[in-house]
């Protein structure tokens, strides 16, 4: 294996960058931005070289690192990306920048810890993405709470600690079951004679017939792995913290949130959920995607009648995420590329409602659309370039949004023809909200006499919003681009879930199996 | 016949610390009270070099006093726990001594001796030998707890801890006695020759009712009643001591009994497990409701009794104990560190007369003492149990133990606890962090000794969580050692 180290300094140069923040003074803001600013942005700069050596033929894992690191239970530092998440590391370093930049002028408390946060944030998330130790990965994931945890309760809005409270409660009681379905999954493997929590080993003793899991057992560990991925996502029913959670956080935490945070379930369940529990996951699917298009069409409606605007975007991320878990458990390696990919559409666009909707709240410090209204007068650049994020997360062709969902509808058509149509409602529910909401913010009569002079998008604004708008627009068109990347590793889920057809080839080391594992594939 | 030369290295530490204990107290009407620093150093030395002397029972592994004290690994372990917790506990009262016009001396005493009766708890093989460690530790503990003479609530918390441990040594005594008579010997390594008999009743019963003592110890529901009284009324200092090293003693001394006695696991598993799921409940139901900061460590404190029980539970549950005996090493250790902590701060932020230790007065102490309001998240995450702490570390290896003993639903039910555990501890971040204070209270300076035992558990804390490796195959080791 070629040792590299790129994957252990991006995912701890951000704490590296909080340590030099640690040094300067509290009061000496520009330069706190600055510095946060350089080690986000050279972190992004450096994530880019995982493009350059990217084998996007490849199923394995690439730039691995391997230590051993804590003997008793074997837990090792052992990280290691594919298509899966490569695109997703790249999202969480551009937002990163884009977040502090967005938080340049509308953090003036605590400017220091807030920067921290955001870097420790950015270190968590990129570790969940890159560990390939189930023990690093949960680490990770339960780090990652507490910076969030005060970027709501801190620099948020009004009910902030009732959000940031219940974000944090919510999560860790989804993470502590995952937490004992690893180690049980670790007993099981240490049964077979081979103790370890390493993801790849796992898979490898899955795929050979070392490990059987009874099936009972299996549902319990899919149970206990979905349940903390979906409270994350968040699939309804487990969507309540989230309208709060986002409605309270500051802007840099909202894009941070929509953006990444939600994408660690969704990735969780691809990553694990799927290769390692595949009859499980068969068995669940029908209900899961119930919850899924239930989800799709109830975020849509609720989103419709929200008369916060932050809340809107809010309830659209639950629509939105309930196609990509849709295109997940429907099996089919078109949809699950879509899911990929509208993961990270997703993150760029919602990203960007987000960040239009905290200019706003900039200037008028209210998220009430009734608030607004007929701002397209006094700001004809944000109202354009908010139009354009609108299109975009609606789906409209040739931008992001659609490309996701027509890779996970066209997928899921395939094997359910109703799922995808009842789904596909939602792209229209979608269209009906985004659009109503820009119509009543920013077309129209003026009517408060506050709105008529509000400054148009600064120079800073405009360029935030302009490159999110390119990348929107060169993902919409030049999609292959990223689907080259993530089509074998999204191949390889499905691969790996094909458990019981090997077994059937002869390469049964146990033949017991076949007795315990019904085979889903077969039955279909 | 005099014992052997060796016989004396292997208690060493104990010795050590009551020479030191009783300097102390020959000093103290001799040294102006102005002086008392030296007294405190004194003392300070003295727990310093018991924990040096672990060196010789090292040295010299094995029974001594025929049978009665045994030093092995564990022992060693659990003195390395009972020592530095004096150690740090000395160190880090010295500013509250002085702010609140108490004597050094016979504080400082009563610690070395009450480590030093903990320490005997950790090495006895033999009943009798545990009960008088078990009243050296408590008896100092009784005084310490009533150590504001001036203060009401002090002696009502000493009052009641006296009352109702006299109760629980009670209970283990006549456990002993019962146990004594099932099996004709208060020797813990011979019982295991007689455990192979079918466990009569009067075994259980007096196994039963030294587990009630114990439980009584560790503040273990459903005998946690005085816990939040005393941890409250007692001096903050002292409740740093009385929540940590008697704790470790207490449950060093159930492993030692589950592990050698072959019986005890089968007649104390189910209470083990309902202790456990009680405690758990208990305190942290019991947690959520509190306004005082010192009462909510308490109920929290409950819980975490709950948790060890639960690595307890898993070790009755099984032939190989040792998973369930390293990971509830493990955890006192990581807990020790951070409720020391935590109470030390308590001490201090209480201000003359601990009159601030409501978590209403805690606002904005992120303003006032960031560097105290940082460590004290550090300890309330870890007692949360967040990864990167030890405390995370702990839980994980508690966890792993249940599994291993297949105590699925122990595992699930303490994890519901934790989330419910995250509630309260977030709350007193919130205080510190997201909250504007209502009054203005002056931040006074941390005493520099405090500061360097604050940094000491920090640091420790994140050391154990991060690196682990070392503590945890001594643990293991121990938990080997231990038969």
């Amino acid at each position: 294996m070629q040792q590299t180290f790129l994957l252990s300094v991006l995912t701890f140069l951000p704490v590296a960058g909080t340590l030099a923040l640690l040094m300067l003074r509290s009061d000496d803001h520009v330069w706190l931005r600055r510095l946060a600013l350089v080690t986000a942005v050279s972190e992004f700069a450096i994530s880019l070289l995982l493009l350059r050596g990217f084998d996007s033929a490849a199923t394995g894992y690439q730039f691995e690192e391997f230590h051993a690191w804590i003997p008793q239970p074997p837990i090792h530092y052992h990280l290691g990306i594919d298509g899966l998440s490569l695109f997703l590391v790249l999202l969480t370093t551009l937002l990163t920048p884009i977040s502090i930049l967005a938080s340049w002028k509308s953090i003036d408390q605590r400017v220091k810890g807030f920067f921290i946060c955001l870097l420790v944030l950015e270190t968590g998330v990129i570790g969940v993405f890159v560990s390939l130790d189930l023990f690093l990965f949960f680490l990770f994931w339960e780090v990652m709470l507490i910076p969030m945890y005060f970027l709501i309760g801190i620099w948020g809005h009004e009910r902030r600690i009732y959000a940031a409270l219940k974000f944090v409660l919510y999560t860790m009681f989804g993470s502590i079951l995952m937490l004992v379905a690893i180690l049980w999954l670790y007993r099981l493997a240490a049964a077979a004679g081979y103790p370890t929590l390493d993801v790849a080993e796992i898979q490898g003793l899955l795929s050979n017939g070392t490990l059987t899991i009874p099936l009972r057992t299996e549902m319990y560990l899919f149970g206990a792995f979905f349940l903390a991925f979906a409270i994350k996502v968040p699939l309804i029913p487990f969507h309540t913290w989230l309208p709060d959670a986002h409605t309270e956080a500051p802007t840099a935490g909202s894009v941070m949130l929509a953006g990444v945070l939600l994408k660690m379930g969704t990735y969780g369940m691809l990553r694990f959920c799927l290769p390692l529990f595949p009859e499980a996951a068969h068995r669940f699917a029908p209900a899961i995607a119930v919850l899924a298009i239930v989800g799709i069409i109830y975020g849509a409606l609720v989103a419709m009648v929200q008369v916060d605007l932050k809340r809107l975007v809010a309830y659209s991320s639950v629509s939105h995420l309930g196609f990509v878990v849709l295109g997940i458990f429907a099996f089919h390696a078109l949809s699950i590329q879509g899911a990929v990919y509208q993961m990270l559409a997703h993150g760029i666009s919602t990203g960007m409602l987000f960040l239009g909707v905290g200019m706003l709240y900039d200037r008028r410090h209210t998220h009430l659309i009734k608030e607004f209204g007929g701002l397209a007068t006094p700001m004809p650049i944000l109202a354009a370039l908010y139009l354009f994020a609108c299109f975009a997360s609606a789906g409209l062709p040739l931008l992001n949004g659609f490309v996701g969902e027509f890779l996970i509808l066209a997928g899921t058509f395939q094997k359910h023809a109703a799922w995808a149509s009842w789904a596909a409602l939602g792209v229209i529910f979608s269209a009906v909200y985004l659009l109503w909401s820009y119509q009543r913010v920013y077309f129209g009569e003026i009517t408060q006499d506050k709105n008529s002079a509000l400054p148009d998008a600064s120079v800073r604004e405009r360029s935030i919003m302009f490159l999110m708008a390119v990348i929107v627009l060169w993902m919409g068109i030049g999609s292959p681009f990223f689907t080259r990347r993530t089509e074998a590793s999204a191949q390889n889920v499905l691969q790996l879930m094909q458990r019981p057809q090997a077994y059937n080839a002869g390469v049964i080391r146990n033949p017991e199996i076949n007795n315990i594992d019904v085979n889903p594939v077969k039955s279909k | 016949m005099h014992p052997p030369l060796q016989d004396l290295y292997r208690i060493a530490p104990e010795i050590v610390l009551c020479v030191f204990g009783m300097l102390v107290m020959f000093l103290a009407p001799i040294v102006p009270k102005a002086r008392h620093g030296v007294l405190s150093t004194i003392a300070l030395i003295g727990a310093a070099l018991s924990l040096v002397a672990t060196r010789f029972p090292v040295v010299y592994y094995g029974v001594a006093y025929s049978g009665l004290i045994r030093a092995d690994a564990f022992s060693l372990f659990v003195h390395w726990i009972v020592g530095g917790v004096a150690f740090l506990v000395i160190f880090g009262s010295t500013g509250y001594l002085k702010r609140e016009d108490l004597d050094a001396g016979e504080f400082c005493a009563l610690i070395l001796f009450a480590t030093a009766g903990m320490g005997v708890m950790a090495g006895a093989q033999e009943l009798l030998t545990a009960f008088i460690g078990l009243e050296m530790s408590s008896i100092a503990s009784y005084i310490l707890a009533s150590y504001r003479r001036d203060s009401p609530r002090s002696n009502e918390a000493a009052m009641k801890y006296f009352l109702l441990g006299s109760f629980a040594t009670a209970f283990f005594l006549y456990g002993i006695a019962l146990t004594y008579g099932a099996t004709g010997t208060t020797h813990l390594d011979l019982m295991t020759q007689t455990g192979a008999q079918p466990v009569g009743t009067l075994l259980k019963m007096g196994l039963g009712l030294i587990l009630v003592g114990l439980a009584f110890k560790v503040a273990s529901a459903p005998f946690h009643l005085w816990a939040p009284d005393v941890y409250e009324g007692a001096p903050a200092p002292v409740t740093a001591l009385l929540s940590t090293g008697p704790k470790a003693a207490a449950f060093a001394l159930a492993m030692r009994i589950l592990a050698d006695v072959g019986a005890a696991g089968s007649v104390w598993f189910w209470a083990l497990w309902v202790a456990a799921v009680f405690s758990m409940f208990v305190g942290n139901l019991g947690a959520i409701v509190q306004t005082s900061f010192k009462r909510m460590l308490a109920y929290s404190s409950i819980a975490h009794a709950g948790y060890i029980l639960a690595a307890l539970a898993a070790a009755a549950a099984t032939d190989h104990p040792e998973a369930g005996i390293a990971a509830a090493l493990f955890y006192l250790v990581s807990y020790a560190l951070v409720k020391l902590g935590l109470f030390l701060i308590a001490a201090h932020l209480g201000g003359p007369g601990e009159r601030h230790v409501d978590i209403e007065d805690f606002t904005g102490l992120a303003h006032r003492q960031p560097a105290v309001a940082a460590c004290l998240s550090l300890f309330l995450l870890s007692l949360l149990g967040l990864p990167v702490t030890a405390g995370f570390l702990g839980k994980f290896y508690i966890f792993n133990a249940d599994l291993d003993s297949n105590l699925i639903w122990l595992a699930v039910l303490l994890g519901l606890n934790s989330v419910i555990a995250a509630y309260y501890y977030l709350r007193v971040i919130v205080a510190m962090y997201m909250r504007e204070p209502k009054q203005e209270i002056a931040a006074e300076p941390v005493p520099w000794t405090l500061s360097v035992v604050l940094w000491i558990a920090a640091v420790g804390t994140i050391y154990a969580g991060l690196f682990p490796a070392r503590i945890i195959s001594f643990a293991a080791k121990a938990a080997l050692d231990i038969k």
